[in-house]
């Protein structure tokens, strides 16, 4: 075979790699980001080295290091993870489930209402909590599911309507707590915290807590059900083609049904994660926090996959740790937010490819029959 | 009675934008693409409205300067749903995917260029607004009903807008008989653009002194509701535009009702989403949306 030829099947194997397809699309989101700090006349090396200080904890202008950043960026991944997974899960189903925000914004009020006024037991507490967190959220999703699969409502438009609806509940609910003025309510009983000492001491004080485990555990839960489990296998094939699986005695309206109850159970257990871990008081909520909207993002880039959502919700939970370093650098943190949007819009784009593989699919074909 | 007439211009104020951005939300998924991006172009027009329009205003150019900054907000609104027309219309890509890119997108780029330009995460205040006119109404309100006739006359009178309906209805039909499908899948989207990219001048230079992060907070979202809760239809979209527009103006006006008082205003906010919700599932079955809503056109294939 001729050098030129191996060639062509290397760009051929990497973009029909789905994974090869993800970092590129990260690199291009990076690229067009570097250059768009740049023509604003900013030094995108500032960009780098507050993202490198996210990642490592080390100070590349004053040589120091704190072990802190690290544990923040850590923290600050697992909703976006968990968030994936709210994502991935339903679209492992066929389902398109932008109603991650809205799941995770009443995982946060349960979990709040719960760490408020539930008992002061230790270990009881936050576990009721974030039980509670996990079934309003798998709730939200589940009764998604049962429109879509009863009344062919299409889950795109009523998930953005239940954000929204979840918003403003969430602020009726929380303003009766309480304590609760306009944006807060009163602190937390120690019992309701994740936050975990041994955690804390290692990483120099950061907010790094006990979800951080149960982060751990969705990621096994995810991989376990959908590649090991009856269930799984089912939910996949529905995703696949809904008319076959139908046809193999698959119950496709119980799969859809229970596929965005557990996605959504993953967006709550976010909320209640991020309550409890990273607040010591509960929120009044004035709009969305977006974990749920970047987990469309974070289960695309992970092709809805449990080891690249995670890596994927790592590279997010990177990028908002840096945000605040970035500004005192005089990089606007909003850079952050335009790289995740062009990744998403680069991965729209990425269709392209798919048509661009059987355009040269057929010239080749051309070729070889003109050569004959 | 008194104080709901003395309403009316407040509530035409909040419904104008709204109406204006659902317009073109219908027409896009008339000739066949969503457009959830809606918010995001609604962000992109408002702060290019609102940056231009304190800009222009130091100049001390006057009155023109509004309009000036109403048609760049409508601009960039178009430029910015070009993307959503590259990726749906010539590459086939999800039209969910895109539209959820653009409205991060939107996000990040509004306040990153409101920090280059004014060093803070929101534009500076402009001393101007719109002005109302003798009754009382901003000039928008007639501007939503020139954008709503000249739809529904565009897409119901004109040969153009029966070919703009056979394409979401039927592509392949429509390419059968020589209508060019993508050429008029473009105009449906950019148009779309322009007018959410308008509304967000109009809600930023009525409503308010800046552009915000939270300046747009959710409308076109509720645009979008009103598009289907409006079943596609000029007259239902314009209904649910105002249905949608009085729940928000009540959201702000309800303390000068003592009945209302008792109630907490988020549930006006709660309003347009819920009744969407009711209605998608009590209609359920008819199918009222673009048959080809939502699916790339591929030649050839069907």
């Amino acid at each position: 075979m001729k050098p030129a030829d191996t060639r062509e099947s290397f760009t051929s194997r990497m973009l029909s790699s789905d994974g090869a397809v993800s970092v590129l699309v990260v690199l291009l989101g990076f690229l067009v980001g570097t250059i768009l700090v740049a023509l604003v006349g900013k030094n995108p090396l500032n960009m780098y080295k507050a993202i490198f200080q996210s990642l490592s904890g080390y100070n590349i202008d004053n040589g120091k290091m704190n072990v802190r950043y690290i544990g923040e960026t850590l923290n600050y991944a697992v909703p976006f993870i968990l968030c994936g997974f709210s994502m991935a899960f339903a679209a492992r189903a066929g389902l398109f489930n932008i109603g991650g925000e809205g799941q995770y914004i009443m995982g946060l009020t349960v979990a709040q209402v719960i760490g408020l006024l539930g008992p002061n037991v230790p270990g009881l507490h936050w576990a009721l909590a974030i039980i509670g967190a996990m079934l309003i959220g798998a709730a939200c999703g589940g009764i998604v599911g049962i429109l879509k699969a009863k009344y062919e409502v299409s889950e795109v438009v009523s998930t953005i309507m239940l954000n929204y609806v979840a918003l403003y509940l969430s602020r009726i609910i929380c303003l009766q707590l309480p304590g609760a003025s306009t944006y807060k309510t009163a602190n937390f009983p120690e019992t309701a915290l994740l936050s975990n000492g041994f955690f804390q001491a290692i990483t120099n004080n950061s907010m790094l807590n006990n979800g951080f485990f149960l982060m751990g555990l969705a990621v096994v839960v995810y991989w376990f059900i959908m590649e090991k489990t009856n269930l799984g296998f089912g939910l996949r094939a529905t995703g696949f083609n809904r008319e076959a699986a139908r046809c193999s005695g698959i119950p496709v309206v119980r799969s859809i049904a229970i596929s965005m109850a557990i996605a959504g159970a993953f967006a709550g257990l976010a909320g209640g994660i991020v309550a409890l871990g990273s607040f010591r008081y509960g929120r009044v909520l004035s709009g969305m926090d977006n974990y749920g909207f970047n987990g469309i993002a974070v289960a695309l880039v992970g092709n809805n996959t449990a080891i690249g959502t995670m890596l994927a919700g790592f590279l997010f939970g990177m990028l908002k740790n840096a945000q605040a370093l970035m500004q005192g650098k005089q990089i606007p943190k909003e850079i952050t937010f335009i790289i995740q949007g062009l990744i998403v819009v680069f991965i729209a784009l990425r269709s392209a490819i798919a048509l661009y593989l059987a355009w040269r699919s057929k010239r080749q074909l051309q070729k070889e029959v003109l050569a004959k | 009675m008194n104080t709901l007439i003395g309403m009316i211009p407040s509530i035409l104020m909040i419904v104008s934008p709204i109406l204006i951005t659902a317009v073109g939300g219908m027409i896009c998924e008339k000739s066949g693409v969503v457009n959830i991006a809606l918010e995001g172009l609604m962000g992109v027009g408002a702060f290019a409205a609102a940056a231009t329009h304190v800009l222009l205003e130091a100049t001390g150019l006057g009155m023109p300067s509004i309009w000036i900054s109403l048609g760049i907000g409508a601009l960039i609104g178009a430029a910015f749903s070009a993307i959503h027309a590259l990726a749906s219309i010539n590459l086939n890509a999800d039209q969910t995917i895109s539209g959820t890119g653009i409205n991060l997108l939107a996000d990040g780029v509004t306040i990153f260029a409101a920090q280059i330009l004014f060093s803070a995460d929101r534009t500076r205040e402009f001393k101007m607004g719109m002005q109302t006119d003798s009754l009382g109404i901003y000039p928008t309100a007639y501007i939503a009903l020139v954008v709503v006739v000249a739809a529904w006359f565009i897409l119901y009178k004109l040969p153009f807008g029966m070919h703009l309906r056979a394409c979401g209805e039927h592509p392949h039909a429509a390419d059968s008989v020589g209508i060019n499908v993508k050429k008029i899948r473009y105009i449906a989207v950019l148009a779309s653009g322009l007018l959410a990219g308008l509304a967000g001048g109009c809600i930023v230079l009525t409503q308010t002194i800046q552009y915000t992060s939270n300046t747009i907070n959710g409308r076109g979202f509720i645009a979008l509701a009103a598009v289907s809760f409006g079943r596609w239809r000029p007259i239902g979209v314009t209904f649910a535009a105002f249905l949608f527009g009085t729940a928000q103006a009540f959201a702000i006006i309800a303390n000068n009702f003592p009945a209302l008082r008792v109630l907490p205003t988020e549930v006006f906010n709660i309003l347009p989403y819920v009744i969407t919700l009711i209605a998608l599932v009590v209609f359920s079955g008819k199918n009222y949306a673009p048959r080809a809503s939502g699916k790339p056109y591929i030649k050839g294939a069907s």
